[in-house]
């Protein structure tokens, strides 16, 4: 095994070894490691999602557990296919998006001059452009699908990686070490690759989680308005039929609460996971909480006070 | 002014990219769903209908740029094209249908959800760990997870269907008339109080959570100690010294929020069949309107472009530093 593997396995037991210290990110990991349960096993343990199994309409019973849809298929199906495709989507795209975004960020923070006036202005065009709408439109131009929902998603959403990760490179480029690789001759590909991406890793994690939040919700939205394939079983879809049946004015909750109940608890668990990490990584968090400790344990009552982040080399 | 120019300049650019994008979309689009659309559409609509969409598409047989210049043309003169879907009212016509209401909605969710979420902010950082500090923003964070339109599906059917509070739908009642009185205003509270209720909740954490942050690092500053120790009420130094700085991260968000909350309004009108810019868009892609979808993009492109500018100028005025640095 080469050098850097070691380096990422035991990098990944370090992750998780502050993930179990950290009651949030813990929590956040259970309820992700459940969904991912549900979306690559679960479709095996579920009928056929679109065949009418009963009477339209029905509230949750013990045959059909969430009870059925206005077209009479199972809902507790249904929701259970969707996961997968709904999920991947999102996934997909958080990772899509970061890749993009550290792309075009750290080139512009590296190189600085033209190239980064240009790029600059390229995201910040992206971010002050409406997403959704913008998604509409071009959605509605392509063939509706998965693959279309990704790529729109994408092209709507990796402009603030971008800033972000540029204002990040900036930072670094001017380190000793970046002048040092300068100075000992590494081109500019390797210097980006090897020398300032990796001090990166985390905030580009945190990016991923946040993106996919993201993607999830907007995915749903666009879904929603009818920009999804609708012969397909996705969570979105199962909300524009929900909508479309007019499920709300008959009073049949069951056929739009449970997805959004799960949409908002794969987006919590994300959020959870994300502000966990962000306490394992964040020094001026970490340095409270050793505070506090310290004076609850001289028997001291904690106090509102915030230390300043030490140089702690 | 010359930070106003540029602002402004910026603006320009992007009001000029989204205009391209408009432009070039459906030409870019593969030739087979144009013809399509075509063949299902022929002998529903009126030629000047057809002729409308073929401009919209390209199919004409001017040259790319002059095509492109009259595009621009016609959007600088406010002329959007034929809308598919309301034939024959021209796309703007159709839009200014609309427009109020979603501007009434997405407008006074952002500046009531900013308003709470900024102070409770401030409340939660000036009260570490009290209880508005530890329980709230983890019940905010976890309703704003949800998506906008599902809490606004569950907030229909709840205060609307179950206990029928709120109604169940429009912007104003079937028989109230539309002016300006105090019938009139108060059926239109009633019908937008759910609405905007729903997007207030949903959003409320972002800026909790922003303005508690950035007020957690400003009051651990030093002039923030010397207002303290010069014995300052606590309210005047909370609002006047602390605040007024941990606001500025807050007002950067605002502009970019705007956009994100109008396309959380166009779901939410769809839910609660307001007849907002969002209900139109879904009769626009139900019926595979394109223009009226493109003019709806460009119209709340616009209109988040002249926000942004509005929040630039408010920084202008919150920040002295970048007033220096301009003039």
């Amino acid at each position: 095994m080469s050098a850097s593997g070691v380096a990422t396995s035991s990098g990944i037991a370090v992750w998780w070894g502050a993930i179990r210290r950290d009651r949030k990110a813990l929590a956040g990991s259970v309820i992700l490691a459940i969904f991912l349960v549900i979306a690559i096993a679960g479709p095996w343990f579920v009928g056929d999602p679109t065949a009418p199994v009963g009477i339209p309409l029905q509230p949750p019973s013990a045959d059909h557990w969430l009870g059925t849809t206005g077209q009479g298929q199972d809902v507790l199906a249904q929701l259970v296919v969707g996961t997968r495709v709904s999920l991947a989507i999102g996934f997909a795209v958080g990772f899509a998006v970061v890749l993009i975004g550290a792309l075009v960020g750290v080139t512009a923070g590296y190189f600085g001059g033209r190239i980064d006036g240009f790029l600059s202005l390229l995201f910040n065009v992206f971010l002050v452009l409406p997403g959704l709408p913008l998604a509409i439109v071009i959605a509605a131009y392509l063939p509706s699908g998965p693959l279309t929902l990704g790529l729109v998603l994408t092209v709507t959403g990796w402009a603030w990686n971008a800033r972000v990760l540029r204002s990040q490179t900036l930072s670094q480029r001017r380190r000793d070490f970046v002048a040092a690789a300068i100075v000992s001759g590494e081109s500019s590909p390797r210097i980006i690759v090897r020398e300032i991406l990796p001090t990166m890793t985390s905030l580009m994690v945190a990016q991923m989680i946040g993106s996919t939040v993201y993607a999830i919700g907007a995915q749903v939205g666009l879904e929603f308005l009818g920009l999804g394939d609708v012969s397909g079983v996705t969570w979105g879809t199962n909300l524009y039929w929900a909508q479309n049946d007019s499920a709300l004015l008959t009073g049949a909750w069951w056929t739009f609460a449970p997805t959004g109940l799960c949409v908002a608890l794969v987006g919590f668990g994300l959020t959870m996971l994300n502000s966990g990490f962000d306490e394992i990584t964040n020094p001026r968090l970490v340095l409270e909480r050793a505070w506090r400790a310290h004076l609850i344990r001289r028997g001291r009552g904690a106090t509102r006070s915030t230390p300043v982040v030490m140089d702690r080399g | 002014m010359t930070y106003i120019l540029r602002r402004l300049g910026f603006y320009l650019l992007s009001a000029w990219v989204a205009l391209t994008i408009n432009f070039l979309l459906p030409r870019l689009m593969p030739g087979d769903p144009a013809t399509a659309l075509f063949a299902r559409f022929r002998g529903q609509l009126a030629p000047e209908a057809m002729q409308a969409l073929r401009e919209t598409f390209g199919l004409t047989q001017a040259p790319l740029l002059t095509q492109y210049l009259t595009s621009l043309r016609h959007v600088l003169t406010g002329d959007l094209g034929i809308s598919v879907a309301y034939f024959p009212s021209p796309v703007s016509t159709v839009i200014g249908t609309g427009l109020v209401w979603t501007v009434l909605l997405a407008g006074s969710a952002v500046a009531i959800s900013f308003t709470i979420g900024t102070l409770l902010g401030l409340v939660a950082a000036w009260w570490r760990r009290g209880w508005v500090d530890t329980w709230l923003p983890s019940a905010l964070v976890f309703l704003g997870s949800f998506p906008y339109f599902w809490l606004a599906m569950v907030a229909l059917f709840v205060f609307g269907f179950t206990l029928g509070w709120f109604p169940l739908g429009h912007a104003y009642a079937d028989d109230v008339v539309p002016a300006f009185s105090t019938a009139f205003v108060t059926d239109v509270v009633r019908h937008a109080a759910l609405p905007v209720a729903t997007m207030v909740l949903a959003t409320l954490g972002g800026w909790l959570l922003s303005m508690r942050n950035t007020t957690i690092a400003v009051l651990g500053s030093d002039y923030v100690n010397l207002a303290r120790a010069k014995g300052l009420s606590p309210a005047r130094v909370a609002l006047r010294y602390a605040a007024r700085n941990a606001l500025l991260p807050s007002v950067t968000g605002l502009g970019m929020a705007l956009g994100f909350v109008l396309g959380g309004s166009l779901l939410t009108e769809i839910v609660f069949s307001y007849p907002g810019q969002g209900y139109l868009l879904v009769q626009a892609v139900r019926n595979q309107d394109y223009p009226l979808m493109q003019g709806i993009f460009l119209v709340i492109t616009l209109a988040v472009l002249a926000a942004n500018f509005l929040v630039d100028l408010a920084y202008l005025w919150l920040d002295p530093r970048i007033r220096e640095s301009a003039t």
